[in-house]
């Protein structure tokens, strides 16, 4: 079985598939509408010269996100 | 299928005007930020716009006339930026409200006009999408084709527009090119509508069909917008409200709760769902239409990243931009500002001059002239910042100035766009306030426009300078304990700004916290119209909105210090002494008392109002300080004058313990009809600035109070 992570946990460089997302949390729902599903691959690009928040590459465009958000997407490393 | 007529599909709410025959339709440019979309408006209505804002919610509205190929004038409104019609900013909710009608301030556009990012076209096909089941015609701009192209994407323009049965037009807004074939597009008499035929999932379905047939029957919807409206409020959940937007009907909202709840007993994820249907359709259009012609490798934005957010390099970015930006609105504003104030002061003694004396004249010169020319003075500050501002926006460096200082801001609870406008503030908290537009965040940007007065800014400069010198008599004390204080005035300051920001987002302000979720767009070349015109806006908003305001409020303050008259002969002390604002400096004595202020120092304050540095000149006024000169940088006379000061009882007045005490208060407090004035415009009501004004100057009353107090009982 493939082992599942945080994509605060991802590290830089790395690749990996969305799985899940907290079901309940509507907050999240932006973060599917930039094209952030379960599913889609993303790449972990650096992290703030603080270390948060992340950059991340989804679908050819970058966005950030902090690292307690990113805490609750569960991701599946490529 | 193809309509008949566009103005035929569009829906009208019953208030709204109907499209009249041979009325030209209304066009609305819809896009992600960061799309070109400002850009495209631009160049399509050139200087003939209009900018003002939603009633009731402070959100810019943008008006212009585009030409037709056939000289036929075309309204276009520029709505806000937006990555889903499922809002999540007042910014975002304008343009949902406006598309679908619930604005009674704005009809709905006949003609939608949606600009994407070629480069990134899924992300931005999803607002497309939902646009699309609207059912009201729309014209698709590919922006940045010559940047796809470089990026090794070829976009299938024909394919494209097949798919989606709507006209498609390749453009550079930058460059101006494809214009020409976008205004022939827009001036057609008839629009196609596309087939736009997507599978809402099966569980979710029988919601869509009841909540459109409730919005059709309670909300007097046409069926198609009603059905765009019921897939919007499944996964928009009517988060964001704004004014001036109609409410939903009473009944449309029982079936949209009635249907949460069931879903959430049994566990369907059904805003997931419809989310990931969207995007399955647009996986498959983009599929068809994207070709992979190029490598694809790091691009010029990834390594200029890889200095710019580097965790070294990333920071003397940082600090030399922000320095640059600082220094240009302390220094180089400075000039334009003597000028502006040389010039109200010649034209005030010219006036003074060429009338009767009376009270006519003095209100000209000293109430309307010098009010206005408070107002002109800040334009440069204004002016300066929002050029930066406008460079960073453009090139795509703002995203990243606030990646880099998000860390540090979210431990008060702000976010990294914060940063500039508290910076600002240092300067002048006017453009630091303006500054907020840049905040997405409601609270956020709430939050900082009530800390960012109490950043020193650069009117309490002479107010410092003069209270130390005031203080420390003569040269006896090192040069290093006059600056320490100065060093400590502006940490109180920076303090209590933070201080206040953490409290408020804990209290007042608190609340779920949003997602802080930010796209880094690529980095691009500065479109130096574009910010040259921005800067104008701005300049323009703030001498209609909130100029109205100051020079109401310099009209009060002057007839405070002029009625009631003084007889003949009685010296400007005098004056001011038996003046209101000298009644009020009494009536003000036994508050201010305990912080060690006599009635004079009360007069002080009030005249503050104006602008915190008239501190210095009503001070040689009240004082007795014969030929002062505001202008030279000479203070001895006024320092003697203030270390001869006593209170009736022989006491020395400016002990050195009051003049830090009334230093701390100027820290503080807020002082400043101006500010008063931008914040009432920024914030949309008097509710705000009435608070600040209270919360800092109680604040400031209290910490001058302590300190004095204590420093009192410690026997200084």
């Amino acid at each position: 079985m493939a082992t599942e992570i945080k994509l605060s946990e991802l590290a830089v460089g790395a690749s990996a598939i969305v799985r899940t997302y907290p079901k309940s949390a509507a907050a999240f729902l932006r973060l599917r509408e930039m094209g952030v599903l379960p599913g889609t691959s993303v790449t972990l690009v650096r992290t703030a010269p603080m270390g948060d928040p992340i950059e991340i590459k989804v679908r050819g465009y970058h966005l950030t996100l902090r690292k307690s958000e990113a805490d609750h997407v569960v991701v599946e490393p490529a | 299928m193809s309509s008949s007529s566009p103005l035929d599909q569009a829906s009208p709410p019953p208030s709204a005007k109907a499209a009249a025959p041979g009325r030209s339709p209304v066009y609305a440019i819809v896009g992600n930020p960061n799309c070109g979309k400002s850009t495209l408006f631009n160049a399509l209505t050139g200087l003939k716009q209009k900018v003002g804002n939603y009633p009731g919610v402070t959100v810019e509205k943008k008006v212009g006339t585009a030409y037709s190929q056939h000289g036929q004038p075309l309204t276009v409104i520029d709505l806000p930026g937006a990555y889903s019609l499922a809002a999540r900013s007042p910014d975002e909710a304008v343009t949902r409200d406006v598309l679908l009608g619930r604005r009674a301030d704005t009809a709905a556009p006949d003609r939608i006009l949606c600009i994407v990012d070629a480069t990134n076209l899924e992300r931005n096909l999803y607002l497309v999408h939902q646009i699309l089941d609207l059912g009201r015609p729309v014209i698709l701009v590919l922006n940045m084709m010559d940047l796809a192209g470089a990026a090794g994407l070829t976009v299938r323009v024909d394919r494209l527009e097949k798919e989606l049965g709507i006209p498609v037009i390749p453009c550079e807004a930058v460059h101006g090119l494809g214009l020409i074939e976008l205004k022939l597009a827009m001036s057609r008499p008839d629009l196609p509508l596309s087939r736009h035929a997507w599978a809402v999932p099966a569980a979710i379905a029988p919601a869509v069909a009841e909540l459109q047939a409730s919005l059709i029957a309670e909300d007097n919807k046409a069926p198609l917008s009603a059905r765009a409206e019921a897939l919007l409020l499944l996964t928009d959940q009517d988060a964001v409200r704004v004014s001036g937007s109609r409410p939903l009907s009473a009944r449309t909202g029982e079936i949209l709760r009635a249907w949460q709840e069931r879903w959430e007993k049994e566990g369907t994820d059904w805003a997931g769902a419809l989310v990931q249907a969207r995007y399955d359709a647009i996986g498959r259009l983009a599929a068809e239409v994207v070709e992979r012609t190029g490598p694809t490798g790091p691009t010029a934005s990834d390594r200029i990243d890889s200095v710019v957010t580097h965790p070294l390099w990333g920071w003397l970015v940082f600090a030399a931009v922000m320095i640059l930006l600082f220094f240009s609105i302390f220094t180089l504003a400075e000039a334009p500002m003597d000028w502006i104030s040389n010039q109200t002061v010649a034209l005030a003694d010219w006036v003074r001059r060429a009338m009767a004396p009376g009270d006519l004249r003095d209100l000209t010169t000293d109430g309307a002239i010098a009010g206005v020319g408070t107002i002109v003075s800040f334009l440069p500050q204004i002016l300066i910042l929002f050029f930066f501002i406008g460079l960073l926006e453009s090139t795509g460096y703002m995203a990243r100035a606030a990646f880099i200082m998000d860390r540090l801001m979210s431990r008060v609870g702000l976010n990294g766009r914060s940063f500039i406008p508290l910076l600002s503030s240092y300067a002048c908290a006017i453009p630091g306030i303006m500054a907020t537009r840049t905040i997405e965040d409601p609270k956020d940007r709430l939050a900082t426009i009530l800390v960012a007065p109490l950043m020193s800014c650069s009117a309490r400069l002479p107010v410092y300078l003069l209270l130390i010198a005031a203080m420390i008599p003569g040269n006896s004390v090192p040069v290093f304990s006059k600056v320490g204080i100065m060093v400590l005035m502006y940490f109180l300051g920076t303090a209590g700004a933070f201080g206040f920001a953490w409290l408020f987002k804990r209290t007042l302000l608190k609340g779920a916290p949003p997602l802080m979720i930010m796209e880094l767009p690529p980095y691009r070349l500065p479109r130096l119209k574009d910010v040259a015109l921005q800067m104008s806006e701005r300049a323009g908003i703030f001498l209609k909105r909130a100029g109205t305001v100051i020079l109401g409020i310099s009209i009060i303050l002057w007839a405070l210090s002029a009625f009631p008259r003084a007889p003949a002969g009685a010296s400007a002390g005098e004056r001011v002494a038996q003046s209101y604002a000298g009644m009020a400096g009494h009536a003000l004595e036994p508050v201010i008392k305990p912080l060690g202020f006599d009635w004079r120092i009360g007069i002080g304050l009030i005249s503050s109002f104006a602008a915190r540095e008239v501190f210095v000149s009503s001070t040689a006024v009240v004082f007795r300080v014969e030929n002062f000169d505001d202008k030279s940088s000479d203070l001895t006379p006024l320092r003697a004058a203030l270390q001869r000061a006593r209170w009736p009882d022989g006491r020395l007045l400016f002990t050195p313990l009051v003049c830090l005490s009334l230093m701390v208060f100027y820290v503080f407090a807020m002082q400043c009809m101006s500010t008063v004035a931008v914040v009432r415009r920024e914030t949309n009501s008097w509710r705000w600035p009435l608070f600040q004004i209270a919360y800092m100057t109680g604040f400031a009353w209290i910490a001058s109070f302590i300190l004095y107090q204590s420093g009192r009982l410690l026997g200084f």
